[in-house]
Parts: C-alpha cells; structure tokens; sequence
C-alpha cells in the first residue's frame, strides 16, 4: 500500500551506493547541441548558433517517464494537503478537453464557436446556482487572480459612488491564505490585518473597530483556514455593509459546504471558485487552474469583459461586456480547458453527486482527527483541520510522514496553531486509506527528533538543503555548468 | 454501477465509501449522520437544490462532447498573439501521466523530483533562447507577463517615474490587462507611433523620458512583421535607465536575434506556441529577465541544490519573494499557476531539438512570405501591407470591406482575422499549410 519512488540517480553516482539507477539528465552537456542558425532571413536579424537538448523519441518518452517516476500525485497515494484540496481527477474530463471541437483560436467569429459559448454559458450557469450568485466570470485564470478580479470589481463600484479615493483599506484576517493580502497589495490597497479571536473565528468586536469608510472589502474564507464555519457570518455582514464596504467570499473552501450552504445566501457580495479544487480539475504539478468570480446582481455591470449571454436574436449565444466593466484579466477567455474540465465535473456529479462529496469530505476529515494523536485545538471543523506537532517541528514530522509513503499535510500554517499541521484529506479517500494515514501520523509521534530531521530515506531524493539553493542561486543548466 | 454505495443513493462516484464504512466512521465520531458534522446556523444553511441534473459518465462525456460539436470546423489562419503548431502526440502521452497531473506545487521536493527537474529543464531552454539568465514558470499568458513586466520594473527603477511606453500597435486585450494590473501600482501606459509596421525609433525618441520605467516592443510584432530596430530601442531605453521589455515566443527566438544581445532586460510572450493546442486562447506566460533582478521577480523558480547525500536536487527557491510568505509585500500575487502547460512546452522543445526547432521557425519565415506573394497576385489584394520581413503572419489590404471579406471565407470554410476597414490578417505555420491552396483559391472567389 505504501507508495515507493523510483531513484533515478544521475551519472555523477554511477558506481556510487545509489547506483542502482544508471540515468542521464536530459540537460547534461552530453545531451545538448549546438547547430549553426541559418535562415531566410538577413543575418543581422538573426542568431549564430542554438544549443537545446538533442534526443530521439524513445529516448525522450524514457526521460520523461522516469521523471514522472520521482512525482507525487492524487493517483501515487494520500495527498492529504490542507487548503489546496487534492481530489481525485475523473478520466473522462480530459478525454472532452482534448477533443479537437475544443480546440479553437480565441478570435474566431460568435457565430463559428457557439459550442464554446454554450458551455461557458452552462458553466456560469452552473457556478451562479452553486454559490447562490447572480453573474459570474469565467476569465482569472486562478484563484489569485480571481481575487484581483473580485478588488477591481469592489473598486469599481466604489469609484462609481464616489467612494473610490476614501475607501483605500481592505480587511484580511490572519488566518486567510497569503494570496488574499497579495492580490489586495496589487490593486493598490493598504491591507488591515484582522487578528482571529480566541475561537480562531472572526472577532466581532476587532471587526467592528477594523470597519469604517475607508472599508472597500472584507475578505474572508468560510469555513475558514482552521475547518471552522464562521457562525457569525449574518453579523459579519451586517457590520461590513453598514460601514459602507462589500464582503469577499475566497471559495478556497468551498468544498466544505456544496449543497449545505451557499455564500450568496450569508450576505457575500462577491466570491471566486477554485474550480480546479472544488470540481476537480488536475492540479498540475502547480496549475493551471482557473477562478471564476460570480457576484450580486447589483455588481454584475463592473465584471470583467467579454461575458456569455443568450443572443437577442437568433438564438444560440453571444459575448457581450458588461455596461461599467474595467476590461479584462486576461489576453483572452482565461483557462479555457480547466473550464471545460470543470463543467464536465459538475455535468457529472450533478446535485446528489456534489452534496455527498462535501458530507464525505467532511466526514473524513472528523474521523481521520478522531484517529491520530496530535491534539486539534480548533473544532468542530469542516473539511479540513489543523492539528499540532507540539513539541515536534512540524515540517520534520512532514518529511518523515514521506518514509511512510504518503504526503504529508501543509505545513507551520496558519499560525494560530504552533508546529500547524493542516490536514485535508477530501472525500476521494476511503476508510482504509485513512487508516493507513493515521498509521502515518502516530507512528511519527512517538518519534525522537533526530530520526525526524534525518528523514526522509525512501525517497527520490534525501534531505534537501533548500538554503544552500538559495545562497548558491543556479536557476539552469547553463548556471550548474558555471559551478562545477 | 453504484454497488459499493449506501442502497438508493447516488452519492459522488468519487468517494469511495461503502456503507458498512461510512456507518463505522460516524460511529468513530460519534455523529448519527453526516449533516451533524456541518456546523453551519439555520438561517444560513442551503435547503434548496441547484437543479442539476446527476448523469451517467457516459452521458456525461456525450452531453459535453454534444455541446463542442456546436463549433464550425473551419481551417484557421488566425494568429495574432496566439499561434497554433502541430503538437506531437509524445507530449500528450508523456504530459497526461498522472503522477505529473495530478500532483501540485512541489512544497515537498524530496517527493516531486521529477516535476522540479521539468521546470528546471523548461527554465534552462528558455534561458538559452532569450539569453537572459533568470526564467520562471508562472505567468498565466503574454498579457499577464507583460504586465508582471511593468511592476517589476517600477520596482527595479530607482526613480520615481511612472510611464509604460507601448507600441500602438499592442493588442486592444493586452493593453487592458498591462492598465488592470498596473493601475494599483500608480503606472500610466502610453503609446509611441511605429512606421510601417516596426518601431519609429525617432517617435519613440521624443516620447521616451527620465520617467519612463519601461519601454515594451515585439519581435514578431502584432503584426507579423520582423523587428528592425531593436538595438536601437534598446540604446534610447538605457540612456533614460528604462527597462527594455520585449515580446516573443520560443519558436521566433529559435531563429532571431537574441533578446539579450540587442539589451533586452525582459521578455515576455507566450510560450504555450509550443505545447498547447489553441485552446480557445489558454496559455502560458513565458517571462525571463536579467540575473541581477532575480529577488525582486514574481512567480516561482526552480532551483539546483543538493540533498544529505551530496546528491543534485531541485527545489522551489528563493519562495520568500512568493505571496505564501511575503503576503502583501510579495512579488506578485501568484499562487497556482500554469506549470503543467510548462512541462509540456518543454517536452515539445525538446522533442524538436535545435534542428527542428530551427527548420520550424525558418518554415514559418517561408510559408508567410510565399503565402503573402501569392494573396498579391489575387484581385483585389495586396499583401503584405508592411514592406518588412514577416514571420508566421502578415497583413494584406482588401480593396473589399475586409469584414465582408472574413465573412465571405468564412463560409467557404476559413478563419481570418479583419483588422482594419481593408485590412485582414493571415497567419501560417505548420499546422495549416496544407490547406494554402484552398485558401488562394477561397480568396479569388471572395476578394
């Protein structure tokens, strides 16, 4: 059951212990070329010489494979990491995604590509009624940048009451995801730092002095980054509307509530979805994913442009840009296959499918708690949760946690709970696998830290010295041939 | 098909729980029912439904599939920032293992070897290609990285200017982003005049001053035309200690001159011309810059490290820059972003080599300016517009309506793009050539 990686070890081991692989990187000087560019075109205008990897196709699909061989994905073992929401990607979505109907140049004609217009249509459609919002954007082409969309639509409304100038603070509490202040940095805010109450919820009474009319926005997760609904969320509202500010729903967590609960119905102005978590769209080794933003009716003018609409004549549909947009996030329509690949999801599991994976989701992250031995301060959670390391340094629990073959949780974040291991094992895994995960954590919690800081050993690589990487900085191949 | 669920219930096909389990679970937690778990107030809780309809994956796959089939099927010769080559059936194969897919960010590198030495590898081809040192693996498309461009050159600038300079011919879409990004950073985006489809350097001179902290051009531009004067350009950015940002892609940079060479300090573009197919406009940013900005460059980079074993390994560096840790003062907000579409650039890179690479950049050169002089032979067409060297694409001016003209192929079977009230756009590469007589043939009929 224990997940086991390949060790592909690099000629500079041949004969060494680790011998056991025998494996040329594919950007050794070995395997580069160099070839005379020459052109059509003036010489002036062109380059002397390229040097790029030179191999044959066999020797490529080798490569690549062994490097797929030394990764880690939802398909390898648990992939337990809170708040990013690693779920079991279905087959079928990229069988339709990589259908040659889906294939087509962003500048074709409406009237060429209303196969692409009518799922879009469908997919806004579709997120409108899952987050109990009235018009939704399908452009940022992530979560962040769903964020950045979400500020500019706040700005916008503000600049068109005046406010624009006077409301210049966006509230963010401790807790929330790094991108929330960034994404507000970048639209020109001043960030006001909201520090969680005792309960690790929002603190009304913080809210309150926090709130005034420089307010543009309130940015919130719920259930937020400890598993915990904010049971306040009527109040919240009502203290950030009466000072004249909106309320951002960061849909990062939207996998906790599918069915149960919906952020247009808590007083949520405006929200993105992270539709590669909540609908499972592979991650990627890191994206793309994609972001769209839904908002109240009132804020449907200020979303970005183009948006789909049934055409008002002819039937079938057509782009159109909203009446106070400030244009666009992106070159063209965002990512367009994570879309495709997320409509696909939702088609599949329809109202029944969605709200039993949040009730497992949920479920799983309550019993996998019940069954390890690192204490959970915060309860009761949601779909993930936060457990301590205590006297242990949580990222060596996590390192150590890879010798028993699984992936380890995020961690040392958020900061409210010391040495954080932050857990989210979503609906996709069963009893058994949750077991084996328990096994995991336990038996790294009777460990001493030694063995801890000496791990991992079963893996492609040992510890690695992420400073020296930093202090010695070779970003290609091209700089290790400076080193050595 | 729903076997191991509870009887007379369609739950989610993917969570693999039966019965006898969920049954013990609750028991272990101490809850009669799931809903007991869901700590969420009356008056806020969702009692409704969606009223979506739950399928078979079958229908599923047959609803979708229904859906795009509603596209024409027409051969396009669209370009203009977002170009379409052949995309070998390896990167597909080797892209779509799952362990590469479905895996994340790499914050556990010790596990996700694999993926940091692709990234690695993808960074080290592109810093061959542009001759800039630092490349990451991040930006979303061109339009994003141009802007990522701008506020890091607000942030390299030691003075306090605050103009963008652009070209007039940039792209309506990405003028848009570049404004949407660095609006909060207080950065006007201004535009210099080109002449006959490349920088007028004497234009640009009187618009450039000490309070531009950028000055951005293509090469290809916009307009399929080859860049002339980019040494040039890169003189009159330095003498006002402006950034020099330039627009390309790996396959024009496999023949052209070297950004690096000609005193580029950035390039941006879009680097899924290898590895995607068009995608109705998905991409990926490609963004390189000079060594010495590195701390200061948004999005993640890879780097060369060792393990306990003294053995070479890859890991995330440098992540004190990212929004994870620096929050607000990060260098940009960028969290999940296109590394995926990264592999498979590099794989495609690597499947063509420097000979292919070459031979396909150097094809595209031939096929536009063949392509070009024949259009000129037709009635009613004169082409190319600019009396430049072309790469990929070129504009070609209709003595019809050009929208007239786009529409009329259209039905006919073909995409062009109208640019102007007698001007439409023609893009060539790889993917469509075989269909170049056809298209002549289309245009007698129409123009």
């Amino acid at each position: 059951m224990n997940y086991d990686q390949a060790r592909w070890t690099d000629g500079a081991a041949k004969g060494g212990e680790d011998a056991e692989g025998q494996y040329e990187p594919l950007l050794s000087e070995k395997n580069s070329e160099e070839v005379e560019v020459e052109s059509p075109l003036p010489d002036e205008l062109t380059r002397d010489s390229l040097e790029l990897p030179a191999l044959e196709e066999p020797e490529l699909a080798r490569h690549y494979t062994r490097l797929s061989q030394m990764n880690y994905g939802v398909e390898s073992g648990p992939y337990p990491l809170g708040s990013c929401t690693m779920k079991y990607n279905p087959k079928f979505t990229e069988d339709v995604a990589a259908l040659p109907s889906a294939a087509v140049h962003p500048d074709r004609s409406e009237r060429s590509v209303q196969g692409s217009l009518a799922l879009m249509h469908g997919l806004q459609d579709y997120l409108a009624r899952i987050g109990g919002m009235d018009a939704v954007s399908l452009q940022p082409p992530a979560g962040a940048a769903g964020e950045f969309t979400g500020i500019l639509v706040a700005k916008a409304f503000h600049e068109q009451n005046r406010e624009g100038d006077r409301r210049d603070e966006i509230i963010v509490p401790d807790s929330a995801h790094g991108t929330n202040f960034a994404s507000a940095a970048l639209a020109g805010y001043e960030v006001v730092e909201l520090p969680s109450g005792d309960d690790g919820r929002v603190d009304l009474e913080a809210l309150e002095a926090a709130a005034s009319d420089r307010t543009a926005l309130f940015m919130l997760t719920n259930p937020n980054t400890l598993g915990l609904f904010e049971r306040d969320i009527e109040d919240i509202a009502e203290i950030v509307h009466d000072a004249g500010g909106l309320l951002y729903y960061d849909g990062a967590n939207l996998n906790a509530l599918l069915g149960q609960a919906r952020p247009g119905d808590m007083g949520f102005d405006i929200m993105h979805y992270n539709v590669h978590k909540t609908f499972a769209t592979p991650h990627g080794g890191g994206g793309p994913g994609a972001g769209p933003v839904g908002v109240t009716d009132r804020l449907a003018e200020f979303l970005p442009a183009p948006r789909v609409r049934e055409a008002e004549e002819g039937g079938g549909y057509e782009l159109f840009d909203p009446e106070n947009t400030f244009g666009k996030v992106h070159g063209f329509h965002g990512n367009w296959l994570v879309l495709v690949k997320a409509y696909a999801y939702i088609a599949r599991l329809g109202d029944e499918g969605l709200t039993d994976a949040s009730a497992k989701a949920v479920l799983n992250a309550n019993y996998l708690a019940s069954q390890i031995d690192y204490e959970v301060p915060f309860e009761p959670f949601h779909h993930e949760f936060v457990a301590s390391a205590g006297d242990q340094d949580a990222a060596d629990v996590a390192k150590r946690m890879l010798d028993y073959g699984v992936h380890p949780p995020t961690t040392k974040w958020p900061e409210i709970v010391p040495e954080a291991l932050m857990t989210e094992p979503t609906e996709i895994e069963g009893k058994d696998t949750l077991d084996q995960l328990a096994e995991a954590f336990d038996a790294v919690a009777t460990e001493d830290d030694e063995t801890l800081a000496n791990a991992p050993n079963r893996t492609t690589a040992r510890r690695i010295d992420q400073t020296s990487a930093a202090r010695n900085l070779r970003l290609s191949w091209q700089a290790l041939g400076d080193d050595e | 098909m729903s076997g191991r669920h509870e009887s007379g219930e369609r739950g989610s096909p993917y969570a693999p729980h039966t019965a006898d389990e969920t049954a013990a679970m609750l028991e272990a937690v101490g809850a009669d029912d799931v809903t007991e778990l869901f700590d969420i107030p009356e008056s806020v809780a969702f009692d409704g439904e969606f009223g979506i309809e739950a399928r078979s994956e079958q229908a599923a796959e047959r609803h979708v599939r229904g859906l795009l089939s509603r596209n024409d099927d027409l051969t396009e010769f669209l370009g203009r920032g977002h170009y379409e080559h052949y995309v070998p059936s390896l990167v597909d194969h080797l892209s779509l293992r799952s362990e590469f897919l479905t895996s994340y960010t790499q914050y556990q590198p010790e596990i996700t070897q694999g993926f940091l030495q692709a990234l690695f590898e993808y960074q080290s081809m592109l810093v061959e290609l542009t001759g800039l040192g630092i490349v990451n693996a991040s930006m979303y498309d061109h339009a994003t990285a141009l802007a990522e461009a701008a506020l890091l050159a607000a942030r390299v600038r030691s003075t306090d200017g605050d103009r963008v300079l652009v070209p007039d011919y940039l792209l309506a879409e990405r003028r848009d982003v570049l404004e949407n990004y660095t609006d909060g950073a207080g950065l006007s985006v201004e535009t210099f005049a080109t002449d006959d489809g490349n920088v007028d350097t004497d234009a640009l001179a009187e618009t450039i001053d000490d309070d531009a902290v950028m000055v951005y051009v293509e090469n290809p531009t916009t307009r399929g035309t080859i860049e002339e004067h980019l040494a040039a350009v890169g003189d009159l950015a330095d003498d006002h200690a402006a950034l020099f940002c330039l627009g390309s892609d790996p396959v024009a940079l496999s023949v052209l001159r070297e950004p690096e060479s000609v005193g580029a300090d950035v390039v941006v573009g879009d680097a899924a011309t290898l590895g995607l197919p068009t995608a109705y406009g998905m991409g990926l940013g490609l963004f390189a810059c000079r060594e010495d900005f590195v701390r200061q460059v948004p999005g993640r980079l890879v780097g060369a490290s060792e393990d306990a074993a003294d053995k070479r390994t890859y890991t995330l560096t440098l992540q004190t820059r990212e929004q994870h840790i620096r929050r607000e003062r990060a260098t940009s907000n960028i969290c999940t972003n296109q590394a995926w579409v990264a592999l498979r650039t590099a794989i495609h890179a690597a499947y063509l080599g420097p000979d292919g690479l070459v031979d396909l950049a150097n094809d595209c050169v031939r096929l536009a300016a063949d392509l070009a002089q024949r259009l000129d032979d037709v009635t009613g067409l004169q082409a190319p517009v600019h009396d430049r060297h072309h790469f990929r694409e070129f504009v070609a001016h209709t003595d019809q309506p050009a929208g007239a003209v786009a529409s009329d192929l259209e039905a006919e079977g073909f995409a062009v793009h109208a640019v102007g009230e007698h001007e439409v756009q023609v893009c060539i590469t790889d993917s469509n050539e075989h269909a170049a007589d056809e298209l002549v043939a289309a245009f007698e009929e129409v123009a």
